[in-house]
């Protein structure tokens, strides 16, 4: 049964593939909709695309003219701004992950009172500005928050280690991770869950083997967002975790501390910034293609 | 169907509320080109209490102009200037930024010093780390914040605690081990004195002047003995290129006079001249 799901799914794919490949008859004739678009489309795109495109150049451009690349490049500041970033995104995204996923699952897929507020609760970090984020941190889990006297006496003070840095993130940027599973759990075809439970598979494997290979690229999608929104975060990690080389200054945070004493140094971080992004999410892209279509074996 | 109704009315409704949003920011800004009277005060964090009044001052002495403050750590404001930031006056908290700007030709004039301030140890009120001398900053364990040693508040801890170090009653390596308890070097001066008051922090050296009359009772104050004070000089100065040199000018002038020396000693400053 999965074998010639998985069949059908890679036929169509290739299907569709073929079909680009062959323009002639597909194909509309001419004007706005030629195969690469019409010069008025063109015209259009273009004033968008160099205004989100071209600071970046300008940015990467200034990087390269700035002398002593290489040495900014080996600095402790960028090097250790650069393990620190790499380190608590990578927890951030595991984390979501994990604790994620069965939230959007629920979401998804089961009706219960409060269910709209929930969802909506849940998206407000989203909309509100990262300060508000660090505030609502430190009166949560600051020392005089109100669970800082709890944390306090096992020993746990938060603010100004490189765990308050992940909860600042994992707080702004999990819920892109969790509306984008639970719209990819909502769309998955129940069809084929409810054919794996008749043919015998549990609960677990039906999740593990259909849902979620169903949903993946929504999943990658959203797991890609949450990384990136992550990795910028800026304003919610100076107010609760602080600001301090290799245990709470991430790439952001040195960006703007470098500006107050090297704009050199703030230009190569934000290059490296900018080149680490592009290469990420070009890489997802091309994982994500095709081959994420595919229904494991 | 009555779903889809509804969500374009909703789409409708925000489009409405979007165009006039705009509209209404178009006109007021069109209003303010209007008066023409716009000045852009680039101020040390430190003034942010005594340069609000000084700028409503102004407005009341010069009906139809508006002063904008943007106030932040002085060495970001002098790159923000640096980088062509539409800055008319720039108020700097060290002498060393200010000197960096002239030295880039980037102020005009020359920068007058307009206030002094002296250096506080503030703790937070109930005092969690126990701090009751300058000798116990550098007990292991405690939890300080200050800020890069480019921001000047940063940088005059750090002298302050070089002098303390040629004391022997502190000891050659005092300042060094004080250092190792900074647990985070924040943006600028204000947010060291907001991580104290929150309790967040154990203990940081600020100005003088940040112990305003709302923060009072949320600290407790350790004197510096002047011996080891250091006392920043305030140089303010029309920014080259000015929109407004002759309303910038206006300001300077407020500041330096009687009337303007009396709002900063109100807010805590020595006077500057």
């Amino acid at each position: 049964m999965l074998r010639t799901a998985d069949r059908a799914v890679g036929a169509s794919a290739a299907g569709l593939r073929r079909g680009a490949a062959v323009p002639a008859e597909a194909a509309p004739r001419a004007g706005l909709f030629a195969p690469h678009g019409g010069v008025l489309l063109w015209a259009a795109v273009l004033p968008p695309v160099l205004f989100l495109v071209l600071p970046l150049l300008v940015l990467l451009g200034r990087t390269a003219a700035t002398g002593g690349l290489l040495g900014y490049l080996a600095s402790p500041v960028v090097v250790a701004a650069l393990r620190l970033s790499l380190l608590t995104t990578g927890a951030t995204l595991l984390v979501t992950l994990l604790l994620g996923t069965p939230v959007a699952y629920l979401l998804a897929r089961y009706r219960f009172p409060g269910r709209a507020v929930l969802d909506t609760l849940l998206d407000l970090p989203m909309v509100l500005p990262p300060a508000v984020a660090g505030l609502a941190l430190l009166m949560t889990l600051g020392r005089r928050g109100a669970f800082g006297p709890a944390l306090s006496a096992f020993g746990l003070e938060i603010s100004f280690t490189t765990t308050a840095v992940v909860l600042a993130q994992l707080f702004i940027a999990a819920p892109f991770y969790v509306r984008a599973a639970r719209g990819g759990f909502e769309t998955g075809d129940r069809a084929l869950e409810e054919a794996a439970a008749v043919f015998g598979a549990s609960g677990w494997q039906t999740f593990r083997r259909i849902t979620v290979p169903l949903a993946l690229p929504t999943l990658v999608g959203g797991a890609v967002m949450t990384w990136a929104r992550a990795l910028g975060e800026f304003g919610a990690t100076i107010m609760f975790a602080g600001n301090f080389l290799g245990t709470t200054q991430t790439m952001p945070l040195a960006i703007y501390a470098a500006m107050e004493r090297d704009l050199g140094a703030a230009l190569v971080l934000a290059s490296i910034l900018v080149v680490i992004s592009f290469v990420v999410l070009l890489s997802v892209r091309a994982l994500a293609g095709p081959g994420l279509l595919r229904l494991p074996r | 169907m009555q779903q889809s109704r509804a969500l374009r009315w909703l789409l409708v409704a925000l489009l409405v509320l979007g165009a006039g949003a705009a509209l209404s920011l178009q006109r007021a800004r069109g209003a303010a080109e209007a008066q023409s009277g716009d000045l852009n005060v680039f101020a040390a964090a430190s003034l942010t209490d005594a340069f609000g009044e000084l700028g409503t001052l102004y407005e009341s002495q010069n009906p139809g102009s508006h002063v904008v403050f943007n106030f932040g750590p002085s060495s970001g404001l002098r790159t923000q200037i640096e980088q062509g930031a539409p800055a008319d006056v720039f108020a700097s908290a060290d002498q060393a930024q200010m000197d960096l700007a002239q030295t880039d030709g980037v102020v005009a004039g020359e920068p007058r010093v307009f206030a002094r301030n002296a250096l506080v140890l503030v703790l937070p009120h109930d005092n969690p780390g126990g701090i009751t001398t300058l000798a116990d900053l550098a007990r292991p364990g405690l939890r300080l914040v200050s800020t890069a040693p480019q921001v000047p508040i940063g940088a005059y801890t750090r002298q302050m605690l070089q002098s303390m170090s040629q004391d022997p009653a502190y000891g050659a390596d005092f300042g060094d081990r004080v250092l190792a308890n900074v647990r985070s070097e924040e943006l600028d001066v204000r947010a060291v004195l907001a991580k104290i008051t929150l309790g967040e922090a154990d203990g940081g050296v600020v100005y003088a002047t940040d112990v305003t009359p709302q923060v009072a009772p949320e600290v407790q104050v350790l004197p510096i003995p002047d011996a080891f004070n250091v006392v920043a000089a305030y140089p303010i100065t029309l920014v080259q290129g000015a929109r407004q040199p002759a309303l910038g000018q206006r300001f300077v002038d407020l500041v330096l006079s009687d009337a303007g020396q009396a709002v900063l000693a109100r807010y805590n400053f020595q006077p500057g001249r």
